[in-house]
């Protein structure tokens, strides 16, 4: 990616980004834009430059946030009538890092409502088309970014994924898509979907890129105490002689052709290299899924419980009482998936189930993890699509929860364990839509997935 | 109607006394603060907020469970507990649910009862919400704040000891260092669980919420007794329920049945990692633990002090201090503080006076004084009230009580020659020369006459030996 210097002026590339998105406006990648404050702080780092100052690694870089980042910078609305009007009076560690960095934020993307989706359908604001079909979803939740990263606009973009929205929407945009490690980097000032997998991560063009923008975001923030010491190095690891295993029980019923064409191909491309790939497989995956939707809601259903439209956000103008504030505000606040998962998150925390439901779904949890740990064991790395169909039609699948849950089978599983995982281009289907091979590590293995992935950037 | 036993549990939150709140970075102090002043957006819970356990509050609550012989659990992990209303705004409560921070333990009480602890945990407070008619307002300076709740086994058997528990209760935790004791602020509030029963299996309980008097809580589990044994004597049932107490009707009134109990939905914390301690951390803290109520009383017992008079002392972990310590360097001197204590420091009208200004080594003195004669005990009550008044503490009980002028005459060149003036004095004649023939009754008159001459200050019982010397 281009970073401002004495050739390259900050202005040029931030005034570049937002020409381009305006000329893709259509696409609706954005839900608001921050145009007079990026070329302000461009016009800024120029003076710096001009001026023989030090400036930051990504001095002058455009980018896209995704809107479920706070910063005050405009309002932050997580796609949500809910937060419809809400600037956010402080800013997320990750947006800090970035910026401390000079990197310049030209807009927020679009999202499903608090990224509950796989579509970017369930925004408030509506839905953002595919970069390679306008006809077609740009998957999600981080749906916005990735289009905004797959047209152009900008070289890189920030997501979040807790079981699949950065690497599914990379995937079907064709570009890269980070999640990594749990932990890695911090959660402060993101809006909340599910704690205990939720991961901040990026979209970007090549692995280098990404890989710059993970080194900066990356590291330990008193203000999450779930973060680990920084790990990330500057540069990318040899990942000369690593073995890597082809997951069977995600190449067979139910995953499109294509697909499988697309990711065996990469798997070839891998030997080819001088990798040493091996089918393998963890039975134990299958109930990823299931896992996930029983966990997930759980915790969504009580990181949504503050939306009570007591203190901020929207409230209701039906409200008469304490009861139909709550009841009446939420109603009218949150989109139907929202309410979908509270609702099963609800129940399966309610006395009388929570045995049944999430005590045993923690307890298989464990199970999957040790499953991972076992695989490990005989390989370095794991391949597997990222989700069994390229991008689907719009309306196709936003009346039906299930086949919509069905999207994050093959990525959910790595989020319940922790592990990093990247989705990677690895082809394009016979109908021209992208396809993204999805390659995960034990945690901690994040870099190496992107030094896999960097060795075969070029190889036909 | 005497043959029902009673079984009484209770639920005590205290708030610890930390410098900031149990998650965020906030002055957890409220106390006279602006509504909404003591508020970061953690505790106001904006989108995204993380929250970042306070070291301090662990510390606190390790302290707590060990001033309740409690065993400290190395491992303990947070819940949410959800709910919905104004003064949470999270939409839940970080509690600990499943793996609480303390353990199993027992507290003693002064009439020698135990009431074991069954587990405490630490949670956060939530806000105040005020009601006026047609609105209401929120104050979230209190959101946050660190609680420990203590549960007590069903131990206790009559009001009093329930009185006792909550007294030695909040001894322990003042004692301790971990919260301000302030039963007015609602430093410690109590839940009362009570049941009554004419058979080994225990009726069906209530309990009584919200409860920040001692008096009070002896009030509301007497009513409730009398209230459910007059139920069971009509043949009805108690209900299993929530009750408040009105101090003004002295009555408890039903507030929420079992039925409408909410279902909490617990769910293990996500955001805090668990709590792992080592054993040396316990170790180092329970090494620098102050001494507790029951190391005072064995340290009192050489005092014979009435245990009403002692256990008032105790109350005031300042007098109490200062009586460990005079019994320390001089316990022949000490009862007599002690009495001071009990009987002036404590009188309601001195409740205002600062109890740290006297020294041990000053109360000794004082002590010493009246011991030697040099001070009468009116006179030392007098100067024990002036050294709580005194603005310049280096005046000595010595140069108070001779400021005031109360210092007895036991110079006894000074009374020799002031006793001498008294036998030349000629309407003193007689009498020396019937103390002289062995006619002692004369003596008083000898002795009244020195006692006036030196306006008081001299010592009767030197001023007869001397007398009796000269007219030998």
């Amino acid at each position: 990616m281009k970073i401002a210097d004495k050739n390259t002026k900050a202005v040029d590339l931030v005034r570049e980004a937002l020409e381009k998105a305006k000329q893709y406006e259509d696409y609706h990648c954005f839900i608001s834009m921050n145009e007079a404050r990026a070329l302000e702080k461009a016009r800024e780092i120029d003076e710096k430059i001009a001026k023989g100052e030090k400036v930051g690694r990504l001095a002058g870089v455009p980018y896209a946030l995704k809107d479920n980042y706070l910063s005050p910078e405009g309002v932050t609305t997580a796609a949500a009538k809910m937060l419809d009007n809400f600037p956010a009076p402080i800013t997320a560690t990750a947006v800090k890092k970035l910026e401390d960095e000079g990197a310049i934020m030209i807009g927020r993307t679009n999202l499903d409502a608090y990224a509950h989706g796989s579509s970017t359908e369930n925004s408030y604001f509506g839905p953002t088309a595919n970069a390679y079909d306008k006809e077609r979803v740009a998957g999600g939740s981080s749906g916005g970014s990735a289009v905004a990263v797959a047209l152009g606009i900008v070289p890189f973009a920030l997501g979040s994924d807790t079981g699949g929205s950065i690497r599914q929407p990379a995937s079907f945009n064709g570009v890269y898509g980070v999640k990594p490690t749990y932990g890695t980097v911090s959660r402060y000032g993101v809006v909340a979907m599910a704690s205990s997998t939720d991961v901040m991560g990026c979209f970007a063009k090549t692995a280098d890129d990404a890989n710059l923008v993970m080194d900066i975001m990356a590291g330990k923030d008193p203000k999450d105490s779930t973060t680990l010491d920084k790990f990330w190095k500057e540069d990318l690891p040899d990942p000369k002689g690593k073995k890597i295993g082809l997951i069977t029980d995600f190449m067979g019923d139910g995953v499109d052709s294509e697909v499988v064409r697309c990711v065996k191909e990469y798997a070839e491309k891998l030997k080819k290299a001088g990798y040493e790939v091996e089918e393998i497989s963890i039975p134990m995956l299958k109930y990823g899924l299931a896992i996930y939707y029983i966990v997930q809601p759980a915790e969504v259903a009580s990181n949504l419980s503050r939306y009570d439209g007591v203190r901020y956000g929207f409230r209701s103008s039906k409200t008469t009482d304490l009861d139909s504030l709550y009841q009446e505000t939420r109603n009218e606040g949150f989109m139907p998936e929202n309410k979908r998962r509270i609702l099963v998150g609800n129940y399966v925390l309610s006395s009388g189930y929570f045995d049944a439901y999430y005590l045993k779904a923690q307890k298989a949890r464990t199970l999957l993890i040790n499953a991972y740990k076992d695989a490990f064991k005989k390989v370095d790395a794991l391949l597997c699509p990222v989700a069994p169909a390229p991008a689907f039609k719009f309306g196709e699948k936003i009346n039906d929860p299930l086949a919509m849950y069905m999207e994050d089978v093959m990525s959910v599983p790595q989020s319940m364990a922790g592990m990093p995982s990247i989705s990677v281009p690895a082809g394009i289907t016979k109908d021209g839509l992208p396809v993204g091979a999805q390659l995960s590590g034990w945690r901690g293995d994040d870099q190496m997935l992107l030094a896999i992935a960097k060795s075969l950037e070029g190889v036909e | 109607m005497g043959d029902y036993k009673i079984t009484v549990g209770v639920e005590c939150h205290v708030q610890l006394n930390t410098k900031t709140k149990l998650f965020s970075g906030v002055d957890n102090d409220a106390v006279d603060k602006e509504p909404n002043s003591c508020v970061s957006p953690i505790d106001y819970a904006l989108p995204g907020m993380l929250p970042v356990l306070n070291k301090a509050a662990v510390e606190k609550a390790v302290k707590a469970g060990l001033a309740m012989n409690c065993k400290i659990n190395l491992t303990s992990r947070f819940d949410r507990k959800h709910y919905y209303y104004p003064d949470l705004p999270k939409g839940y409560q970080i509690t600990q649910m499943y793996m609480p921070i303390i353990g199993a333990g027992v507290i003693h009480l002064p009439d020698g009862s135990d009431v074991h602890i069954e587990h405490a945990h630490l949670e956060e407070d939530a806000g105040k919400l005020s009601h006026f008619g047609t609105y209401s307002l929120v104050d979230l300076n209190r959101a946050g704040t660190p609680l420990i709740e203590i549960v007590s086994m069903p131990d206790m058997h009559s009001p009093a000891q329930v009185r006792s528990y909550c007294e030695e209760l909040h001894r322990l935790m003042v004692y301790a260092g971990v919260t301000n004791g302030d039963l007015y602020q609602g430093n410690m509030r109590f839940d009362v669980n009570v049941s009554v029963s004419k058979t080994e299996v225990l009726g069906t309980r209530t309990e009584t919420k919200n409860l920040n008097s001692f008096r009070s809580i002896e009030r509301a589990v007497e009513y409730e007794v009398k209230r459910q044994i007059a139920l069971l004597e009509k043949g009805e049932k108690v209900k299993q329920e929530t009750r408040g107490w009105n101090d003004t009707t002295g009555k408890t009134t039903s507030q929420r049945s079992k039925e409408e109990a909410q279902d909490y939905r617990y769910m293990p914390e996500p955001d805090v990692p668990p709590i792992v301690l080592t054993q040396d951390y316990v170790n180092k803290i329970e090494a620098e633990m102050p001494m507790m109520p029951d190391a005072y009383r064995s340290l009192f017992d050489i005092l014979n002090l009435d245990p009403s008079e002692r256990e008032a002392i105790l109350n005031y972990p300042v007098l109490a201090n200062r009586l460990a310590e005079s019994v320390k360097k001089n316990a022949q001197l000490s009862a007599r503080i002690a009495h001071w204590f009990s009987g002036v420091l404590l009188a309601e009208e001195n409740q205002d006076k600062n109890f740290g200004l006297a020294t041990a080594d000053e109360l000794i003195e004082l002590s010493d004084m009246v011991e030697k004669k040099e001070l009468s005990s009116t006179g030392a009550k007098a100067v024990l009230m002036e050294m709580y008044d005194r603005k310049n503490t280096s005046k000595t009980p010595h140069i108070l009580a001779k400021e005031m002028n109360l210092l007895q005459e036991n110079d006894t060149d000074a009374l020799s020659a002031i006793i001498d003036e008294v036998l030349a004095m000629s309407e003193c004649a007689k009498a020396a020369e019937d103390v002289r023939n062995g006619e002692m009754k004369a003596i008083g008159f000898l002795v009244g006459q020195v006692m006036k001459k030196s306006k008081g200050k001299a010592n009767p019982a030197s001023v007869n030996v001397l007398i009796k010397q000269k007219l030998a």
